[in-house]
């Protein structure tokens, strides 16, 4: 149960081939649904012309025209046309025009190369400078998409009393989560006993986002829509908010043909217009006394948000509030901005706003370290949190937290000590191999931001089945992160029973109540204690309708099980989201307690640089964290690996290139992931410290991984290359070169 | 509509006879006309290994093979590893050790592995790595299938 290492519930069926994922659907008489985009990354669109040679009358066409209900997406801002109509403003290359459906898969493709989009071009803002230049005003009254000011203390005196004060400014650039499963969406709208009833299957993280978003788009009550999700071929924020994108077009394209359509995008396209991570631009400003200690912090912290707002405020909420990371620092003041631009909307990738800021934090505290004449690890332990210590939102932590701790052991683990005394020795010979070791410290939020958990107040429960096991209730999604299994363990523990007994029910929203969003880290901590709470909910009920006595044996309470639906038809348990006592948050003010808890890491990375070709080889990590009491630790170590692989390549290899507002190495050849040969053993160390608030007390994971490695990997590259202005990731081979040749060239 | 044309093909064992579009990929033969969806598609240009399949004994990405490319030949998918409901050593090894998480690799993976265990009895991680690196795999950042692949070149070796 609670700490063991069950088999993944679906695995089985994953290993044979048969687990099922949206395009794997079969659906007699499918239409095939393509989407005609803009191109241009700014203009008007004055006509949509249907070119010659293709049977238009066979098509099913959707246009702006056509859409029943609302025109906007539904998202955290309601600001996002599904679809662009005539005479209205595109405002990135990729807008959704024209949906077009057809029985040949070949000659919809063909047909969406004779479509021609007549538009009348507007200067377009590009990147983050031109858009915070208003050069051209492209959103609102000043191209904000979201401001978020944080301050305690006040750092205005410090700057002039300081020992140092330190400038910096770090940058990162977009990321695609890179799923191996693209974007996929079916769709049915058929009148059910009178009713219109529409119908979506997709690889979706989030089924009630795209249920809320489809009620929207038709008009239509809760009950008349239907969301499932499928086998999820991987995800990481990428099916949070772009499923009600695509959800919308093919349940559109279903509902003009009356036909079964299958929306499936190929790899191209999903990587030229689905979200990506948001660019980021950091200056930060930090003043130090004459030992080191962190007297104040300055942060200007910039997201570009792309052309709508969509999830961008909360995304630079987390990354806002993460800017201080885990330092003390009595005057602190951080400053985000989501900025809009004429690019695709970037969206919710693993971390979610938090990589970026703690990049920033994490490569400067080395630039200090060195700056100041310190050693970057006895920096790193004059200024970590305590118990007790106040954060930027004025939360105080309230658990024993031993972050120095928690970097020796990371250091003692790589082998810190020896490696750089070792480097120095011979990294100033000829060779062309240099090494360096280097790390980070960071933390995640565990859930959502702030008042997040309070707004959703989530449901979940769980379900007696007739033949005596039970289900587990929740719209949480399994994206390979093994949410079924991690479920059924903490519903187990709760009722003692084996395992075996729990398993999932299909996500499908008339089927299971609204557990909130697949996001954030959040399900195994919050999801999984309403869980808890349901299970034993359950049990007590079995006990006082006279179905179960205490002590029971796994066989007697599946007998009474057995009884109970028997006796009383459906037998179902709920339990919903109540906020703890002691957690308080100003959405408006920035002040309180910003996580109910965090997770705590320790990231080090070996790099060899070969400076023929400026290629990096990750050659040793080790990933030592905090995150409570983990619930199944080779899921786990499972989620823990896998970031850290993310991380690295966010921070080495893969680079969005953007012409026009544009992504142009959209294909799997020229947008670099990871692969086996890339990519070293990662040591992965947990340590167990329970935390009250989850189930069993286990906080998030899923995201921390994401935070850490792009900074210790950036780090180890200035212990092995010296003092270069190593100040965004990717680092490339290309751009690390350009960084040398600024030393060698003075 | 176009054309189409006659296919006859051996999938894990079987005959199989389809009347299939004349610009339809093997992968396409595979999932929509045999109805064999274990093998994925991730890419369809050949780098991502998802749609990965023994073609007359050797791997090859199915989304880069044309389906009159396959005009008699032998075919190994996913769906033919486990003997009933026995799972093959790499895939009983990828369901213990977690060598799968979103799955949607797996299928691949487990074609290329057991083309490398047929290869190589005993590889070594650097093998096991040399020989799955046209798959990728973006959730387990590859440890837990070199583990899976140690574990099921073992079990094969004990035998
Ligand atoms: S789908 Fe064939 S290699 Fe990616
Ligand atoms: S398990 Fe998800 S891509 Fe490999």
């Amino acid at each position: 149960m609670i700490g063991a290492s069950s088999i993944r519930k679906e695995g089985r069926a994953k290993v044979l081939g048969t687990a099922i994922y949206t395009d794997d659907k079969f659906m007699p008489g499918a239409l095939h649904g393509l989407t005609v985009r803009s191109e241009v990354p700014r203009g008007i669109l004055r006509a949509i012309h249907f070119g010659e040679g293709i049977p238009w009358e066979e098509f099913t066409c959707v246009t702006a025209e056509d859409i029943p209900g609302t025109n906007l997406v539904a998202s955290v801002v309601d600001d996002q046309p599904f679809l662009i109509g005539i005479g209205e403003e595109i405002t990135h290359s990729q807008q959704a025009v024209l949906l077009l459906a057809h029985p040949d898969k070949f000659l919809v493709e063909k047909a969406r190369r004779a479509v021609r989009l007549e538009i009348e071009e507007l200067p377009a803002v590009l990147d983050i400078q031109s858009s915070l230049d208003l050069q051209p005003l492209i959103y609102g009254t000043n191209n904000l998409l979201k401001e978020i000011r944080i301050a305690k203390g006040d750092p205005d005196p410090i700057w002039a009393q300081a020992a140092h004060v330190i400038e910096g400014e770090y940058r990162t650039g977009a990321q695609e989560q890179m799923y191996i499963e693209p974007n996929a969406m079916l769709s049915v709208v058929e009148p059910r006993d009178g009713l219109l009833q529409v119908t979506v299957w997709g690889s979706l993280q989030c089924p009630y986002y795209v249920h809320g978003a489809l009620r929207q788009l038709f008009g239509l009550p809760e009950k008349q829509v239907r969301v499932v999700a499928m086998e999820m071929g991987g995800a990481f924020g990428g099916k949070e908010d772009y499923p009600s994108v695509n959800g919308g077009h093919a349940a559109l394209l279903a509902w003009k043909s009356g036909k079964p359509v299958r929306l499936i995008y190929d790899r191209e396209e999903d990587l030229a217009c689905t979200t990506k991570r948001h660019p980021s631009r950091t200056r930060l400003r930090t003043a130090f006394d004459a030992e080191g200690n962190l007297l104040a912090l300055e942060a200007d912290f910039i997201l570009d948000g792309g052309a709508y707002a969509t999830l961008s405020p909360v995304v630079l909420s987390r990354g806002a509030v993460h800017a201080a990371s885990v330092y003390r620092c009595p005057h602190v003041r951080i400053h985000a901005r989501a900025v809009a631009t004429n690019t695709p909307p970037p969206g919710a990738f693993r971390g979610f706003g938090a990589p970026q800021s703690l990049f920033a934090m994490e490569r400067h505290m080395d630039v200090c370290a060195r700056k100041l004449g310190l050693d970057a690890v006895e920096l790193r332990r004059k200024n970590f949190l305590h118990m007790g210590d106040t954060m930027a939102t004025g939360q105080v932590i309230r658990e024993d937290l031993d972050l120095a701790g928690l970097m020796d052991q990371a250091l003692a683990a790589i082998g810190y000590r020896d490696k750089r005394a070792a480097f120095a020795l011979t990294n100033p010979g000829d060779g062309p191999i240099k090494r360096g070791v280097g790390f980070s410290v960071f933390m995640h939020g565990c859930g959502f931001t702030g008042n997040g958990e309070s707004h959703v107040a989530s449901v979940a429960g769980v379900e007696g089945l007739a033949d005596g096991t039970v289900a587990v209730l929740a719209a949480s999604t399994e994206m390979g992160q093994g949410k079924n299994t991690v479920f059924a363990q903490i519903v187990a523990e709760a009722l003692q029973l084996p395992v075996e007994l729990v398993d999932t029910a299909p996500v499908d929203t008339d089927h299971v109540p609204n557990s909130g969003p697949t996001v954030a880290s959040r399900s195994t901590m919050m999801v999984g204690r309403i869980l808890e709470d349901a299970a034993i909910g359950f049990k007590l009920a079995l006990v006082q309708q006279g179905f179960l006595v205490e002590p029971y044996t796994p066989e007697s309470f599946q007998a009474a099980v057995v009884k109970a639906v028997a006796t009383l038809g459906t037998l179902r348990c709920y339990g919903q989201y109540h906020r703890p006592p002691n957690i308080q948050w100003d959405d408006v003010t920035y002040q309180g307690d910003a996580y109910p808890t965090y997770s705590w890491a320790c990231y080090a990375a070996e790099v060899a640089v070969d400076l023929d070709t400026f290629e990096v080889k990750v050659a040793d990590f080790v990933a030592v964290q905090e995150v409570g009491r983990v619930v199944n630790p080779t899921l786990a170590a499972g989620q823990i690996e896998g970031g850290v692989a993310q991380g690295i390549g966010w921070g080495l290899w893969e680079e969005v290139t953007m012409q026009r507002g544009r992504m142009i190495n959209n294909q799997m050849t020229n947008y670099i992931i990871p692969t086996s040969v890339d990519l070293p053993r990662i040591q992965v160390v947990f340590l167990e410290n329970a935390h009250a608030g989850g189930p069993g007390g286990a906080k998030g994971i899923g995201e921390l991984p994401m935070d850490g490695p792009a900074p210790a990997v950036v780090n180890a590259l200035e212990n092995a290359l010296g003092a270069l202005r190593l100040d965004e990731v990717p680092m490339t081979p290309d751009r690390l070169l350009e960084r040398c040749e600024e030393v060698s060239h003075g | 509509m176009a054309e189409c044309i006659d296919l006859n093909l051996k999938v894990n064992g079987t005959e199989y006879r389809a009347s299939v579009h004349p610009f339809a990929r093997l992968l396409d033969v595979l999932r929509e006309d045999l109805r064999l969806t274990g093998t994925k598609e991730g890419c369809g240009e050949g780098e991502c290994g998802a749609c990965t399949v023994l073609l007359n004994g050797r791997v090859v990405n199915s989304c880069l093979v044309p389906a009159v490319q396959a005009q008699g030949a032998e075919v190994v998918t996913v769906e033919g590893l486990a003997e009933g409901e026995n799972l093959s050593s790499l895939q009983a090894a990828f369901l213990t050790h977690n060598g799968a998480q979103c799955g949607f690799c797996t299928p691949g993976m487990l074609l290329s592995a057991t083309d490398l265990i047929n290869r190589c009895p005993n590889p070594s991680d650097d093998e096991i790595r040399d020989g799955l690196a046209g798959n990728l795999c973006r959730c387990t950042g590859y440890a837990k299938i070199l583990d899976a692949v140690h574990s099921a070149a073992e079990r094969e070796a004990a035998r």
